[in-house]
């Protein structure tokens, strides 16, 4: 037997001993741990600012950690900075390139990023001595566009990207510190862990993969979806993953049984997630879809509690801040909107 | 030509057989445990969970309060 045929057997052989240990502790499911569990009641939220000024279709957002400015990305060219109970432009930062697909808010609220079809992550500097935000790193080196960057600390942030990879950056230097490789397919969203030892990527090989933020491995991959993976975030107690795919469902996976535990869909939505954030507690599951909505799942039960309708375009990004008071959706609408 | 694609196939197999090997070494816990962990913390944060309790419009930083002044 050539050494590629051994290979192909022995990783067919590994496939099947990965299903048949999940399976060995499938000793029931979440619908049934959670069968005493009432559902939720109609969760009904109501839009309490707009945040109206950008021109063109929003593509990201991403709250600070004080839970009261926020940061977005539009191809008008312009990332801005909005105190969002004022409604206020805290700051309005133009961009070299304006094909910008996400944007990050460090947690310290130094500091912001974002990046697109430039293939580049650009760093903010926010707090900087004369009062001017100019740019304080570009970091270069991947080979497609950039889709989603988070924040470790003002020192680190970590890219996705569509040529297939994650990379942990040294923000200083401006050099790369780890390359994440092992999807096959574009790198769409990024999540770290709250523990900061971790973090999620999907992808479209219709995978998500957990990775050791500091041993550079991948830990485990997600199978399930049947399309590309756009969105992606951690359960409040970071031991559960949650994804939002094409195939117009989410799903959560639990990272220590190492596999799917539920699927969140309904025959009425036909269309892709392309965001997705958990409320506080992680009982409420928020997608944004292409069909202008958000719906609202009960993230035990898997039935839809509540949509959220006011946007005349897809909803693009969505984000549930820190203290959990409210949530923020972004949309092609050109409008951000603020829901509790 | 041939040799260098033969040979870097090779490599992409070995690194898929070597990444496949970890990920089969995962310790994993009962779904029993797992998801029993996930609804007791969904129960304990609820009332914690603003989105999910409703948020008084009194403590509504997004809501001016309803007040009437006569001055």
């Amino acid at each position: 037997m050539g050494e590629m045929e051994q290979l192909r057997k022995e990783a067919e052989s590994l496939k099947d001993q990965i299903n048949a240990a999940r399976k060995a502790v499938q000793d029931t499911t979440l619908q049934e741990a959670a069968a005493g569990v009432a559902v939720v009641g109609r969760v009904q939220m109501k839009t309490r600012k707009t945040l109206r000024g950008h021109l063109a279709k929003i593509y990201a957002m991403h709250w600070a950690t004080d839970s009261k400015l926020c940061v977005s990305a539009s191809q008008d060219g312009k990332l801005i900075v909005w105190d969002s109970v004022t409604t206020n432009k805290v700051n309005a930062i133009p961009l070299k390139s304006s094909w910008v697909m996400t944007c990050a808010y460090a947690p310290s609220g130094n500091l912001v990023a974002c990046g697109g079809l430039d293939n580049m992550c650009s760093i903010y500097n926010l707090k900087g001595k004369d009062g001017n935000v100019k740019v304080m790193r570009e970091l270069a080196a991947h080979t497609g566009y950039l889709s989603c960057c988070r924040f470790i600390s003002d020192t680190e942030i970590i890219t996705s990207s569509g040529d297939c990879t994650c990379i942990l950056w040294d923000i200083e230097t401006g050099t790369q510190k780890t390359v994440y490789a092992g999807h096959q397919g574009d790198c769409m969203s990024l999540a770290v862990s709250p523990d900061f030892n971790f973090f999620i990527s999907g992808a479209c090989d219709f995978t998500s993969k957990l990775w050791d933020i500091r041993e550079g491995t991948c830990r485990q991959t997600f199978p399930g979806h049947e399309s590309d993976v756009n969105a992606i975030g951690f359960f409040p107690n970071g031991n559960a993953v949650i994804t939002g795919s094409d195939d117009t469902t989410c799903k959560l996976f639990d990272l220590r049984a190492d596999q799917e535990l539920i699927t969140y869909q309904d025959s009425s939505v036909m269309c892709g997630v392309t965001s997705l954030a958990p409320s506080l507690s992680g009982r409420l599951i928020l997608a944004g879809y292409d069909d202008f909505n958000v719906n609202i799942w009960d993230a035990l039960k898997a039935e839809r509690v509540g949509v959220l309708a006011g946007h005349d375009n897809r909803v693009s990004c969505i984000g549930v801040s820190a203290d959990g008071m409210a949530c923020c959706t972004g949309s092609w609408d050109s409008f951000l909107k603020i829901w509790n | 030509m041939s040799n260098n694609n033969a040979s870097s196939n090779l490599v992409v197999a070995q690194r898929a057989v070597k990444q496949l090997r970890i990920e089969a070494g995962v310790r994993r816990i009962k779904v029993s445990q797992a998801a029993a962990e996930l609804r007791n913390f969904c129960l304990q944060n609820a009332s914690k969970d603003p989105l999910l309790m409703g948020v008084p419009s009194s403590d509504n930083p997004f809501r001016p309060p309803k007040s009437c002044s006569l001055f």
